[in-house]
């Protein structure tokens, strides 16, 4: 029994390991993207796409350090990305983000 | 005693008022009371059994500083002479300045000054003298400049100020050395140990200073060019200011620390020899002089120069001779300085070359200048006491046996020729003074007014002054067993004592009396042949261009270091603080051996903090060569979700929400703001001034590395982070360490932090209303 929880536990950290160099490596491609564009949209939606990869790999490390206290950054990772992404997609769009006038 | 130095500083504060009803009575008639009242209490302590008193009042105790005042014989002859003459001098301005002037600054100024002097003679704390000395320079500033709607004025006034506070500021070095050696501020006692001010090794210094302060005051070589400037100031001033009192403040300085400092050889050498170069340069520059005050002008400081040289030579005979002619010289150049201001005032000029033949307009004003000139130039005549003291200088400087060796030795047997050298040229301006004013042809219709004889009131206080030279000419013992004497004493350091004689035998004195006679005759009566001997020296050659050329540079290369640096550009400011701080960190811990690499108690690098750093650093250089701000500006997001990261993995969730969150604000601030900005424009850098960047840049960042890693190899004591986690719940009554840190145990950082950003949200509410607000106004 001990020694089925142990390979759980040696298994989960190798998973949760290679997990964190293939979030890292599809980071470091996004990174490309964002730093080479070619338009702005590209890197938005690049942009965006580094926010879930950072969501999942603070939910490893999470699982890596057992701990629940990085749930709320989960969460919040979510919805900032939301809105950054809406800021950003309206201001590509209308060149505000804020408009003065509701009509 | 302090009331009668503070009596004219409490009579200027009431001069305001008295001076509103100046057109139902001259204001001077209130000032005038003052310094006769200050003679009448000090004239009781004449008398042959005169002894020293000193009186004390507190000021500040604990600096040492209070108003100890010492009257010696020496104190007592300036404060006759500063409130004798400044009553003489204040009844004459009666005349001399009209109702519609503005009499209240007029007098306040010389209330101001004439305190001030008597505060410097009568103190014998260094700090009181020389905060005196100061007040003197201002109050001359002021009074220089008191027609400051000329130009003229103005530039008297600020050339002596300037010369005369460089001064000020040496002696209080030299003061301050002083006082700092002997352990007291008085200067009593600083004589009483005048060994171990001789013997310290700073004495060459503190003798500079200390002369410094008293050549710049007392218009010696080569700092005598502010006082033919200071001729601006109203005739009274000149002649109370520029010939009795407050040039002779340097003197007073000198024979103040005679004793003390007379022991150096070089004492002897630097004043004998710069008083006599003032008196020859003086008596030289004097006769090319046009303006009658220009030519007593530089007369002042040729006598200046010699009172100087005489107190160089320090001997018995030279010192009683100086304390003499300082004395002397107060009566006749006064009185020459108010007939020059009644010749200026009866006749609108004082240009000699339009003046000539007034003797028979203002005989009375004649009769006291040819006693005054005469006198000055030491003719002779029984009557004169000119002629005493110059006797005397000459015998002082023939008889002068100092057993000396090298440039000493050699400056004392060039003395008596110089002596007489200067006094040939006294001769001559005295003469050329007299005669081209008052003799010769008269042309009368070149003068701006018609020459009358000036008012009964103007003569009186030239009168009384000649008077005074007659009298000390016909009965010098009157005033020496009495007066002179204790004066002579207390600058020589011991009993000084001399008889004065007209007539002392076929003496050297008397035969050089003789040469300067005779060659003075000769020189003046052919002063056409040899004028032009000024177009060769000086020639264009002047201190006064040296000074101005001073000046002027100064203020231009201060221009031009300012700009040079100042250039409005942010960048270079920013370039230059940064250069700074890399050279003096690196500087500071490469010589205290600050670096040290200790890797002794690092943690473990894993993989996945590498592979953020990894995106952080590319993302960093990625944002440095975005060409688009939008893009430069969404890298920069990856960098600040990168550090958010860190966060995670450092085990410190509130700060990686904290950090998500404002990186998403500041992108978004960063996208409201550009909306408004215009395109990027290419940067136009020289590559020099990037390479430069890119220097500084590294260099700063290389510096915070090592700083970095030097901090944590020393850590010398544990953190207090235990009691933190120990206390936090027990304490705190929280489990959330870091809240518990922010709002209970560190509360009042976190309120500050919150005032800091309500700060900053009013203020871009203020910045964007308030936004073109004016250009509607």
């Amino acid at each position: 029994m001990e020694q089925t929880l142990e390979i759980t536990q040696s298994l989960i950290q190798v998973s949760a390991i290679i997990s964190i160099i293939g979030v890292s490596l599809s980071v470091m491609i996004l990174l490309y993207r964002v730093i080479k564009g070619p338009t702005n949209p590209d890197r938005a939606v690049a942009l965006d796409i580094f926010g879930v990869n950072i969501m999942g790999l603070a939910g490893i490390i999470a699982i890596l350090l057992v701990s629940t206290q990085f749930n709320d950054v989960i969460l919040l990772i979510g919805i900032l990305l939301f809105i950054g992404t809406i800021a950003l997609a309206k201001f590509i769009e209308k060149g505000v983000i804020i408009e003065r006038d509701m009509d | 005693m302090l009331l009668a130095v503070l009596l004219p500083f409490i009579i200027a504060i009431f001069i305001p008022f008295l001076s509103k009803w100046k057109h139902k009575l001259h204001t001077g008639f209130f000032v005038t009371a003052v310094p006769v009242v200050i003679f009448i209490y000090f004239a009781r302590f004449i008398g042959p059994g005169f002894e020293p008193v000193e009186r004390e009042y507190s000021w500040i105790p604990s600096l040492d500083m209070n108003f100890l005042f010492y009257l010696d014989g020496l104190s007592l002859l300036f404060i006759l002479l500063i409130s004798g003459i400044g009553s003489l001098v204040a009844f004459y301005s009666i005349y001399y300045l009209h109702k519609s002037e503005q009499l209240g600054h007029f007098y306040v100024y010389f209330l101001l000054f004439m305190g001030s002097m008597l505060g410097i003679v009568l103190s014998d704390n260094v700090y009181v003298l020389y905060t005196f000395w100061e007040f003197t320079s201002l109050s001359s500033f002021l009074l220089i400049g008191f027609w400051n709607h000329r130009e003229g004025s103005r530039y008297g006034a600020l050339k002596s100020m300037l010369i005369t506070v460089f001064g000020g500021l040496s002696l209080l070095g030299g003061l301050v050395f002083m006082s700092g050696i002997t352990g007291t501020a008085s200067i009593q006692e600083m004589m009483s140990q005048q060994e171990l001010i001789l013997n310290h090794d700073f004495f060459p210094l503190i003798l500079t200073l200390i002369l410094l302060g008293a050549f710049t005051k007392s218009a010696q070589f080569p700092f005598h060019i502010w006082l033919p400037d200071a001729m601006e100031a109203p005739t009274p001033v000149s002649a109370y200011l520029h010939s009795a009192t407050m040039v002779k403040a340097g003197i007073f300085l000198v024979a103040r620390f005679l004793p003390m400092l007379s022991v150096s050889e070089w004492f002897f050498i630097i004043v004998s020899a710069v008083g006599i170069a003032t008196l020859c340069w003086g008596s030289y520059m004097a006769v090319r002089q046009t303006d009658l005050k220009g030519i007593l002008a530089f007369s002042t400081i040729s006598q200046l120069g010699m009172i100087m040289a005489m107190l160089g030579f320090g001997t018995k005979a030279a010192i009683f001779a100086a304390v003499f002619h300082i004395l002397n010289h107060a009566t006749f150049k006064g009185s020459l300085f108010m007939i020059a201001g009644i010749v200026d005032h009866e006749t609108g000029s004082r240009d000699i070359r339009k003046l000539g033949g007034l003797m028979t307009f203002l005989p009375i004003t004649a009769t006291l200048a040819v006693i005054a000139s005469f006198s000055m130039a030491g003719v002779p005549f029984p009557f004169l006491n000119g002629f005493y003291s110059k006797e005397m200088f000459f015998d002082a400087a023939v008889t002068m046996d100092l057993s000396v060796t090298g440039i000493a030795a050699t400056l004392q047997t060039l003395f008596p020729y110089l002596a007489v050298l200067g006094s040939i040229f006294t001769f001559v301006y005295s003469m050329y003074f007299f005669f081209g004013t008052f003799r010769g042809k008269a042309n009368i219709d070149e003068l701006p007014k018609k020459p009358h004889e000036a008012p009964a009131g103007m003569l009186v206080s030239p009168a009384i002054l000649v008077l005074g030279v007659i009298i000390i000419g016909l009965f010098p013992d009157l005033i020496n067993k009495p007066f002179i004497e204790h004066a002579a004493s207390a600058a020589y350091g011991s009993e000084n004592v001399k008889d004065i004689y007209y007539w002392h035998g076929l003496s050297p004195a008397f035969i050089m009396s003789i040469t300067v006679l005779v060659f003075g005759t000769i020189l003046y009566l052919s002063i056409p042949k040899w004028a032009s001997i000024y177009n060769a020296v000086p020639g264009r050659l002047s201190l006064n261009t040296f000074y101005d050329g001073l000046v002027e540079r100064t203020e231009r290369y201060s221009t031009i270091i300012t700009n040079s640096y100042m250039n409005g550009s942010l960048g270079r400011y920013v370039r230059l603080i940064l250069v700074a701080i890399v050279v003096v960190t690196f500087g500071t811990m490469a010589l205290t051996g600050g670096f040290t690499l200790d890797f002794g108690n690092v943690s473990e690098v894993t993989l996945h903090e590498v592979l953020i750093a990894v995106v952080m650093v590319i993302a960093a250089i990625g944002t440095i060569i975005a060409k688009n701000r939008i893009a430069a500006i969404l890298i920069l997001g990856v960098v600040g979700y990168g550090l958010a990261m860190l966060f995670v993995l450092y085990r410190a969730p509130d700060l990686a929400l904290t950090q998500l969150i404002v990186e998403t604000v500041t992108v978004a601030l960063f996208l409201l703001v550009f909306y408004h900005l215009p395109n990027l424009e290419p940067h136009h850098e020289s590559s020099l001034t990037k390479a430069m960047n890119l220097i500084i840049s590294v260099g700063y960042g290389l510096l915070m590395t090592m700083v970095a890693i030097s901090a944590h190899s020393h850590k010398m004591f544990d953190t207090m982070s235990s009691y933190f986690v120990d206390n936090s719940y027990k304490l705190g009554g929280g489990d959330n360490i870091v809240n518990v840190i922010l709002v209970d145990f560190r509360g009042l950082d976190t309120l500050f932090e919150i005032a800091v950003l309500g700060i900053a949200a009013m203020a871009i509410f203020g910045l964007i209303r308030l936004r073109g607000k004016n250009k509607e106004e």
